[in-house]
């Protein structure tokens, strides 16, 4: 099968500072991937890269063949750590929005999963909590029938319950042809739908492998791998 | 049926253990249809590529068959399954005897102590 991102030796420097360096990847597809790191190891820059964002400084990053650019929106739906969508909107509002911008849009699996989550249709952006906001963007790129997703920390400041039912709508939404890149702190929580994990550390990839490899040869979780890798 | 799927060790091998006991339990009989993988992969809350390689593996020892049509099944061998369930006593007994073995009991006297309770359960 071919694969869906392909970042060929990418270095990102902000003034002096190197954010990135020589990052090698290759994702299949029809994975679910964990992207992790301690906090300034790269993440939301790799996913800021993919989604054309930012450009690098040195190397190539190929989505199903292609640059980041117009094209690669299409197919690829992504979650960004900060809220973009206009405040004074209400969620009908934004859902009509997702659905004039993008064509794979899914309006009636949008609904479902607002109402799962008793999120009122009329209620404006600008008055709900910051956990419910998350809901509704991350419903809204779910919706999506994309290739490719990039999930920025999407469930932070979600509710344990309601996480459950985040994770449990990803894996039944789980799609052969679709990748889906999450970057996140709450590894316990995620780690037992992924196939794949990532670990960055200062700006390089320190290791990719599948989820159950690394418990057969390290003998632990990827939460306590992470705590042991990691350890300040 | 219930999942109890922890971190620390392989998911699609608990995915395997668990699906082997509810075939020993009798919640799935023989020749059951299987649910779908995706429908076990969130039941468990897995990855249903998961789900699938433990499926796989479990068609590869003949618990599970497939019709290419109508999807899978729990194999209709009942010998296959009495079988399994003997390997199952036996792991939990040689797990037991390990245990008793620590706690400084001889094979004997463990004997003794099982027989012991045995009786006492018949009063």
């Amino acid at each position: 099968m071919s694969h869906i991102l392909e970042c060929k030796s990418i270095t990102k420097k902000y003034s002096g500072f190197t954010a990135l360096s020589d990052v090698n990847l290759t994702l299949e597809r029809g994975r679910i991937i964990g992207l992790l790191g301690p906090n300034g190891s790269g993440k939301t820059t790799l996913l800021k890269l993919i989604n054309g964002l930012l450009v690098p400084d040195s190397g190539k990053i190929e989505i199903d063949g292609i640059e980041p650019g117009v094209q690669t929106k299409k197919v690829v739906s992504y979650l960004p750590e900060k809220t973009y969508l206009a405040e004074w909107m209400t969620v009908n509002q934004v859902v009509e929005f997702f659905k004039d911008f993008y064509e794979d849009f899914d309006v009636q699996k949008a609904f479902k999963m607002l109402e799962d989550l008793n999120i009122n249709k009329n209620q404006k952006l600008k008055t709900m909590s910051k956990g419910t906001k998350e809901k509704v963007q991350l419903i809204l790129v779910m919706s999506r029938e994309a290739d490719l997703y990039c999930l920025d920390e999407p469930i932070g400041g979600v509710d344990p319950a309601s996480r459950d039912y985040i994770l449990n709508t990803i894996i039944s939404n789980y799609r052969e042809n679709s990748t889906i890149l999450i970057s996140t702190h709450l590894i316990a929580d995620i780690e037992k739908v992924l196939d794949e994990v990532i670990f960055l550390k200062e700006s390089t990839v320190l290791f990719h492998s599948s989820v159950d490899d690394v418990r057969v040869n390290e003998g632990k979780s990827i939460d306590a791998l992470f705590r042991e890798v990691f350890k300040c | 049926m219930q999942w109890h799927i922890d971190s620390e060790r392989p998911v699609y091998i608990q995915l395997i253990e668990q699906i082997q006991s509810s075939i020993i339990s009798g919640y799935f009989n023989p020749g059951d249809k299987v649910p779908s993988v995706r429908d076990l992969a969130a039941q468990a809350g897995v990855n249903p590529n998961t789900m699938q390689k433990s499926l796989v593996e479990l068609e590869r020892i003949g618990l599970v068959h497939t019709n290419r049509t109508k999807g899978r099944y729990i194999t209709s061998d009942t010998e296959v399954i009495k079988k399994l369930k003997i390997e199952s006593a036996n792991n939990i007994t040689m797990d037991f005897l390990d245990n008793m073995k620590k706690l400084g009991f001889s094979k004997e006297e463990t004997l003794k102590i099982i027989k012991k309770i045995v009786e006492e359960i018949k009063e």
